[in-house]
């Protein structure tokens, strides 16, 4: 997959000073890919990013796009646009000179610079506020802005960096929508960081999911959500069910609970989402600690033998009172297989 | 309510304070007769009119503006790259760097006029005008650093590297975008640095020499040999022209917001 990258990050590590970072990072990104890195703050992945900006120089390892090597290539001769989590418009020049900066400095003459930057701002549905400064733009129309101040200079990859997350629920929909058009329509190569999960999920391509400075795990939001490989992809993906397993079997307080599927020997865990949980039959048993009508759902903590267990059962089914002993399941063949714990 | 008696006597008292001797003057300045006196014997303006005709006045009036304008620029065109590089990055040495720029503040005026005196102008004979330019540049510089890294930490930083990305060298990115946002901070600074070096007085007195001197030194030179209100008209004048720059600053730059 390595001879297909269009960017690729290879053995990168990344500093500030004395502190690490990143890690001996290996990242190969496909054209036209839309990236989502993904993971808590302080795991790494705004430092990633700004190391393809070329804003933050590698302590060691190599970047290469579009088949060249761009490691030592200063930041603004790389080809990369970045739409900032502030917008970071400039102040004092209205919106069409905001997107008209990078084209300027290319050069072009007058009438391309115009031509682009009307269908840059009509890209983003901003046709009319070319005038305007940025002060008087909302939030969302100002990273509008610095989505088509990026889009004209046609980048080869485009960052953003939390895209979504300075937006209301509204306008976050709608931006979504938006940034998987234009990706569409520009064919550009896209890395976005987050940490938001949902986010993550909706519009990548592929998610890659980062811890310490590491690649905790990297696939389609399909394999991502549906199979993590490790316990803090898991928690982070909403397995709140984690248990660890030991030669094939669950461990409880009681010793161990034997499986009724054969596992791998590197697996040392097991997950389930809340909705996984399988209440009112099973091998186990365990006593209600407490209910939560949560609309559609009603939501349970047990109390069991393996730990505490969160579940979660159709509100239309009959409620378990708390103090009620319960038998319940985990179905082996839907939890998440970890091989990290 | 006797503390509310009390502090509007202690406004007053503080007001009488500062606006009483500039009503003195005034009223000095407008005086009918030959000596500097208060209350004025008579109202009239020959005074304020013979300020115009004294020939010291002029010249002295010519090398405090030269003095103002160009020492301030000056100090500009060092204090802003410093101001610049102490907001954006961590020096070596910051905080002394931040500590030997702002000197001239502390230090009293007489100090430096003698230091300069006596260790540039006396051994090294520069020209007073010369020893005068330094001195006010070096004076003016640690307000230009101050008000022009206040600007400067108002704005994010991150808009450079928005320039660079789009192509932009950090140079460029400095005049394109630094400079554009940053300039009330600098017409802020230009107006405290002049307003600073104009009523410049211990140090000014120290490096005046024959035939070469500011005007406040010639003012308190004239005194001592004429002693007709026309110091007090001067002084008038400037006491207006100082009050209405920063009247109009105040009003279009928000002044205050700097100093």
């Amino acid at each position: 997959m390595s001879d297909a990258a269009y960017l690729d990050l290879s053995d990168l590590t990344l500093a500030y000073g004395k502190t690490v970072a990143v890690e001996r990072l290996d990242l190969p990104i496909r054209k036209g890919e839309l990236i989502a890195l993904l993971g808590p703050s302080g795991c790494g992945k705004t430092t990633t990013m700004r190391a393809i900006t070329g804003l933050l120089k590698p302590a060691s390892g190599i970047i290469t796009l579009d088949g060249k090597d761009i490691t030592r290539l200063p930041a603004n001769k790389r080809e990369v646009g970045l739409v900032f989590q502030s917008y970071a418009l400039f102040p004092h020049l209205s919106v069409f000179e905001n997107v008209a900066f990078g084209l300027r400095l290319k050069r072009l003459p007058s009438t391309e610079i115009v031509k682009k930057v009307e269908d840059g701002l009509a890209m983003v549905g901003l046709g009319q506020f070319q005038g305007r400064k940025p002060a008087e733009l909302s939030g969302g129309q100002q990273q509008r802005v610095a989505l088509a101040r990026s889009l004209v200079m046609q980048p080869k990859v485009l960052l953003l960096d939390e895209p979504l997350s300075n937006l209301d629920a509204r306008l976050r929909l709608e931006m979504r929508t938006e940034l998987q058009r234009v990706q569409r329509e520009s064919g550009v190569t896209m890395v976005f960081v987050t940490h938001d999960q949902n986010e993550a999920l909706a519009l990548a391509d592929r998610i890659v999911v980062m811890r310490d400075g590491r690649i905790e795990q990297l696939g389609t939001p399909e394999e991502v959500y549906n199979s993590p490989v490790s316990r803090f992809v898991a928690d982070f993906v909403g397995f709140e069910n984690i248990f660890p397993v030991k030669d094939g079997q669950l461990q409880t307080e009681n010793g161990l609970t034997e499986l009724p599927i054969p596992l791998s020997a590197q697996t040392t865990g097991l997950a389930w989402r809340p909705n996984m949980v399988r209440l009112g039959e099973g091998r186990f048993e365990g006593e209600v600690l407490g209910v939560a009508f949560a609309g559609g759902t009603r939501e349970y903590l047990l109390k069991t033998p393996l730990g505490p267990i969160k579940a979660e059962m159709d509100a239309t089914a009959p409620a378990f009172a708390p103090g009620s002993r319960l038998a319940f399941d985990l179905p082996t063949e839907r939890a998440a297989v970890l091989d990290r714990m | 309510m006797t503390s509310r008696l009390y502090s509007y006597l202690t406004l007053a008292l503080v007001f009488l304070f500062l606006i009483g001797p500039f009503v003195i003057i005034v009223a000095a300045a407008l005086s009918g007769g030959e000596t500097l006196a208060f209350p004025p014997q008579g109202l009239s303006l020959k005074w304020i009119a013979k300020v115009f005709e004294v020939e010291s006045f002029r010249e002295s009036f010519a090398l405090s503006m030269f003095l103002a304008i160009f020492g301030t620029l000056a100090a500009l065109v060092l204090g802003v790259p410093v101001a610049y590089a102490a907001s954006r990055y961590r020096l070596p040495f910051g905080e002394t760097i931040r500590t030997i720029v702002s000197a001239p503040i502390i230090v009293p005026g007489i100090i430096v006029g003698l230091a300069l005196l006596r260790y540039l102008v006396i051994p090294l004979d520069v020209s007073v005008g010369l020893a005068l330019f330094i001195a006010h540049t070096a004076l003016i510089l640690p307000y230009a650093v101050r008000v022009v890294s206040a600007s400067l930490d108002n704005l994010r930083s991150d808009i450079e590297e928005a320039a660079v990305l789009l192509g932009s060298s950090r140079v460029a990115t400095f005049f394109r975008i630094v400079l554009p946002n940053i300039q009330s901070g600098i017409l802020a600074a230009f107006i405290l640095g002049f307003v600073t070096s104009f009523n410049q007085v211990p140090v000014s007195l120290f490096l005046s020499g024959p035939g070469v001197r500011t005007l406040p030194i010639d003012m308190i030179w004239y005194m001592e040999i004429t002693y007709d209100p026309s110091v007090a008209a001067l002084a008038a004048l400037l006491a207006f022209l100082s009050i209405s720059i920063v009247f109009l600053a105040e009003r279009f730059l928000g002044f205050s917001r700097y100093v």
